[in-house]
């Protein structure tokens, strides 16, 4: 069974498009320099329409995650972390982090993770993360 | 809202709770609406206004042959009845109609005549959290908990005792589902879920509904029932992704309701007898006691652990067994209302002696919204 994927929008659109050419693109505002996530074509902060696509580092740490012990079926059989990673540049990110075991031992909350894009279909990427060196 | 203006004069749920595979949810709606309309002694031509989630106001109103000067379809999740008896108060006093009638229905066990459960793939839950895996709430609203639990130092064992003093109180429930005493070692040796939920830290999946019928106080005093009325009410939402909540150890949403309804009902935290938290899963009462302030940030944990929230405890806690052991269709949040509506009749299974004042908070989606109405019995 294909994994469940997202569909693009156009206010979403640059960042799958980073996704699937292997970067990490985030939206700040020009004005009061918030950056934000999901995207949108303004500030949620501030309300500017002035923001920009900027190349984020792809860094973070692990902030939150369950292990999903009841599979859903595009996912395999094994257990999985269901995973939120907080961005170096501030947002929140809902994810997978893989590279490693998916057990509570090697799932340590403020451990560094780095993004790895990994290719679905010729247009979707999803952007999971791995363990980073600190 | 002007305090103490409005009050419930008919409440009930369905006939029959838990395994009802031969009522479709429309069925469980209508069932739980005549049983309210019969509990205030009224008809169908008797009601002005209607609201409703999951199924849509123009369905209730048209099985029912009910023909409206006013229909709220408020649909944010589990709570979205507190936000109707929020508007729904407001809309009396506005004139808007005279006599309002709330209803929930739902087929969660048996799913007859129920839709299905998925996030359109452009939605911004399609594309930034259905990808990686998440499926039901188990797996959604659990997903901040780690960080709280570091944050405060809370164990899997402090979560499993939320469950186990709602079982306690289920036990003198005798519409429960879950009767039976359970340990925190019971609750930590059930089957896993999604660590570190285990099976007994999440929420019943059952069939039933419930309805509330509000007019103004002025009339109240005529219908058969000891009139409840509404005291304070609050609502918020904040996110439709879990992944996006402002703080992961707080629900701002929680917060917001909660204050509106403390400064509109002019009470401090000392005057509440009995709280009703909608409880999903057992991480739910620990976020509402603090989020409504009546514990700080952590301290909820222990403030469960030394039975304040138990029976004799000096703040009586989802008192029906709660979404953990009583019943929960999918939208808890009516029957946190009908059991604050009981206390304040003094009709409860676990009745708190000489209680005046009853909290009712609820939380919809994945902490995605929050209504709270605090109840009196005095006016």
């Amino acid at each position: 069974m294909a994994r469940i994927l997202p569909e693009p929008t156009p206010e979403t659109r640059h960042f799958w498009d980073g996704c699937r050419e292997g970067e990490l693109r985030l939206q700040r505002c020009t004005e009061c320099k918030t950056t934000y996530f999901p995207p949108r074509a303004f500030c949620p902060a501030c309300a500017s329409r002035s923001v920009e696509v900027y190349a984020a580092s792809g860094r973070g740490v692990l902030w939150s995650y369950v292990i999903n012990h009841r599979p859903r079926q595009d996912m395999g059989t094994e257990p999985y972390a269901i995973a939120v990673v907080k961005l170096e540049e501030g947002p929140t990110m809902m994810t997978n982090i893989v590279g490693c075991p998916q057990t509570p031992e090697a799932l340590v909350l403020d451990m560094p993770v780095k993004v790895r894009f990994e290719k679905q279909t010729d247009d979707i990427s999803l952007p999971l993360f791995e363990p980073a060196k600190s | 809202m002007k305090q103490n203006s409005v009050a419930v004069v008919g409440a009930a749920e369905t006939t029959r709770m838990g395994k009802i595979p031969d009522v479709s949810v429309i069925g469980l709606h209508a069932d739980a609406a005549l049983n309210a309309m019969a509990d205030a002694g009224l008809k169908p031509s008797d009601i002005d206004g209607v609201a409703t989630a999951g199924i849509s106001p123009v369905e209730l109103a048209h099985y029912l042959g009910i023909k409206p000067t006013y229909a709220d379809g408020t649909s944010v999740g589990g709570c979205s009845f507190m936000l109707h008896v929020r508007h729904a108060a407001a809309a009396i006093n506005a004139g808007l109609a005279k006599t309002i009638l709330i209803t929930h229905g739902e087929s969660g066990r048996s799913r007859v005549g129920a839709g299905g459960f998925g996030r359109a793939p452009s939605s911004l839950m399609g594309q930034f959290e259905m990808p990686y895996g998440v499926t039901s709430p188990p797996t959604m609203f659990t997903v901040p908990v780690l960080r709280y639990m570091k944050t405060y130092d809370v164990t899997e064992a402090d979560l499993a005792y939320v469950s186990v003093v709602q079982r306690e109180w289920a036990a003198l429930n005798p519409r429960a589902s879950f009767k039976d005493p359970i340990t925190v070692d019971d609750v930590l040796n059930s089957p896993m879920i999604a660590w570190p939920f285990r099976m007994q830290m999440c929420c019943l999946v059952t069939d039933g509904g419930g309805a509330l019928i509000l007019t103004s106080a002025d009339r109240a005093k005529d219908f058969p029932q000891k009139p409840v009325y509404i005291l304070g009410t609050g609502e918020s939402v904040e996110t439709p992704m879990v992944s996006q909540m402002y703080d992961f150890t707080s629900s701002t949403a929680f917060r917001i309701s909660g204050k509106k309804a403390f400064d509109e009902a002019g009470i401090t935290h000392a005057d509440v007898d009995h709280l009703m938290i909608y409880d999903a899963f057992a991480h739910l009462p620990l976020y509402g006691l603090e989020d409504l302030g009546f514990c700080k940030p952590g301290e909820a944990k222990d403030f469960i652990r030394e039975r304040n929230t138990a029976i004799g405890g000096k703040l009586p806690l989802n008192t029906n067994g709660g979404g953990l052991s009583y019943m929960h269709s999918g939208m808890y949040g009516m029957y946190a209302l009908q059991e604050s509506v009981r206390q304040m009749r003094g009709t409860a299974a676990a009745q708190v002696k000489d209680a005046k004042i009853s909290i009712a908070h609820g939380v919809g989606g994945m902490f995605a919204a929050s209504g709270t109405i605090i109840f009196t019995n005095e006016r």
